[in-house]
């Protein structure tokens, strides 16, 4: 049989295979160039960017968990000048796909670094970070209330000119509401989930892991609560969905894929092995082969309900 | 840089909870320098789920590495069940190593501990035999065997804290010794943060180089999660550096010891 189909469109993206690079795992991917080519990839998510540079937080910045890390990074990033002047070049260079993940601490620079994006082809698509600290609402996260995610939406979505992609928070009541909510607003594409708000003591010392106190939980824990949300988001919007939550090789990719995400992206994998997207691609490829299918659009969404 | 699927040559205890691994992987040894390091993964299953880094302590020309590690975590003891015939993934050679001292300058190295892993590969790239190379270790039963690891006529001179063996007293109170009205002398340096905190002030103050080796917990290795950042001193542009990808060796000044 013939070599099977992965490409897929996620709405107006579209895609050579559904396995994205996360963002904040994969840097600007030359980080990544020495052991796989950024353009076997469906494409790549670069490091949250916002309008000015950020140092980030005080360390320690990570630790590791049962199947899984914490981190608390703080958003640290060269800024919308650098990026353009230092990061881009490189990444013109890419035959595949460039989405910019983007946030602000305001909703103004939300749109501010999507109007500082406009007109640069290499980009093919905004990820908005709706999990970072509101300043003007006393540091509550903008992606927890969904009037706020849609305004943050609408603000990203009216700069920008190319699709937008809102990257859920899973640290919700109920995320379907804020998934329809961003829909509503503007968005053409939603991603989750992004990491689970956690900590970590040091029994010895008695002291928070972590500078920052709390972290962001990522990692093979986190699958099953990620893939649920998928499931249930796939249902309650129209929109098409990208998968993310401790992916780690082509089967857990292709959960996701059943489940009705479009595409998935890889994290925290890249950390442990910085070839995995290489081998999900590589396994999903087989997969089809072994049993007979054409293209991946076939498996996407073709889960079996036992509810229905 | 290679990730490769090394064949583990030997892994041998050397002194209690200290482990001495050698893995075959010609492309990392040929590429290795000193003061550099790599990611081995301690399990090929989700649990513990991140590489460790190790300091390279030693290349072979028959293509192998040597790491000495101590067994700490859940991670290090997995390793330390590895035998010989095993393969194991590791990553390297990763990071920015010593820069070697000029032709005028007179190297030092120092360390503490287990800091004594990347200068015995240091020393080795020096191969003088007059070399000063001094370790310090809290206590006799602490002592690092170095025998089968260092070439005979390496020649390192030894302190204790407590003074149950060698030099009584602290490696930095040996080093204030060696480098005093001594401006030509560039100090190695690897070792626990205080006592590298110790030796950076000494040498920033009476005006004498010197290069240290830090640790970090790290996920990537890469400069990619910027996760292992140690803060940069004010004459620094940038407010940390990424331990991974911009050390793990540092010139001493370019860090805020306050702040680490």
């Amino acid at each position: 049989m013939s070599m099977p189909d992965l490409a897929v469109s996620v709405g107006p993206l579209k895609l050579k295979n559904p396995v994205l690079a996360a963002s904040g795992t994969f840097g600007y991917g030359e980080e990544f160039s020495e052991i796989v080519s950024p353009d076997l990839l469906g494409g790549i998510v670069v490091k949250g960017l916002s309008l000015r540079p950020m140092p980030g937080n005080p360390p320690p910045r990570i630790v590791e968990t049962p199947c899984g890390m914490l981190n608390a990074i703080g958003l640290a990033n060269v800024g919308l000048d650098a990026f353009v002047r230092d990061k881009l070049p490189y990444l013109e260079r890419l035959d595949t796909a460039v989405i910019v993940n983007i946030y602000g601490h305001t909703i103004h620079e939300y749109g501010a670094v999507a109007r500082g994006l406009r007109g640069i082809d290499a980009i093919s698509a905004l990820e908005v970070n709706v999990s970072c600290p509101n300043v003007e609402s006393g540091g509550l996260a903008f992606g927890t209330d969904p009037d706020v995610s849609a305004q943050v939406t609408e603000a990203v979505a009216r700069e920008a000119d190319k699709p937008v992609i809102v990257k859920l928070s899973p640290n919700v009541t109920d995320i379907t509401s804020v998934a329809i909510a961003v829909e509503r607003a503007g968005a053409d594409i939603v991603s989750l989930i992004n990491t689970l708000t956690g900590m970590s003591i040091d029994i010895e010392q008695r002291i928070p892991q972590l500078a920052n106190i709390t972290g962001g939980l990522s990692g093979p824990a986190i699958r099953p609560v990620a893939l649920y949300m998928v499931y249930r988001v796939v249902r309650a919007v129209h929109i098409p969905v990208i998968g993310i939550g401790g992916i780690m090789d082509y089967k857990d990719a292709l959960e996701f894929l059943i489940a009705g995400a479009k595409a998935v992206q890889v994290g925290t994998a890249n950390f442990v092995d910085p070839g995995v997207c290489m081998k999900i691609i590589g396994g999903l490829t087989d997969f089809l082969k072994n049993h007979e299918i054409n293209c991946i659009d076939e498996i996407i969404g073709s889960l079996n309900d036992r509810m229905a | 840089m290679t990730e490769d699927n090394a064949r583990i040559i030997f892994n041998r205890q050397i002194a209690p909870k200290i482990m001495h691994m050698g893995v075959f992987s010609p492309e990392i040894a040929s590429e290795a320098s000193p003061g550099q390091f790599v990611m081995f993964r301690v399990s090929s299953g989700r649990d513990p789920l991140l590489r460790r880094p190790f300091s390279i302590c030693r290349t072979l020309g028959d293509g192998s590495i040597d790491i000495v590690y101590s067994v700490v975590g859940r991670g290090t003891d997995l390793m330390s069940h590895m035998v010989k015939g095993d393969r194991v993934s590791v990553m390297g050679p990763l990071g920015q190593g010593y820069r070697l001292p000029d032709e005028n300058q007179t190297p030092v190295l120092v360390s503490g501990g287990m800091g004594i892993a990347p200068l015995i590969f240091l020393a080795h790239a020096i191969n003088d035999p007059g070399l000063t190379f001094i370790a310090g270790f809290s206590t006799a039963s602490k002592i690092i065997p170095t025998d089968n690891i260092c070439h005979s006529d390496l020649n390192i001179k030894i302190a204790t804290d407590d003074g149950s063996y060698g030099y009584h007293g602290f490696v930095t109170d040996l080093l204030a010794n060696v480098i005093k009205g001594r401006n030509d002398t560039v100090v190695y340096a690897c070792g626990p943060v205080g006592m590298l905190r110790k030796t950076a002030l000494m040498t920033i103050r009476s005006g004498v180089d010197c290069q240290v080796s830090l640790e970090s917990t790290m996920a990537c290795g890469l400069g990619a999660c910027q996760g292992c950042v140690v803060p940069a001193s004010q004459d620094v542009a940038l407010a940390y550096f990424n331990v991974c990808k911009d050390g793990p060796v540092f010139f001493a000044n370019r860090i805020d010891w306050k702040g680490l």
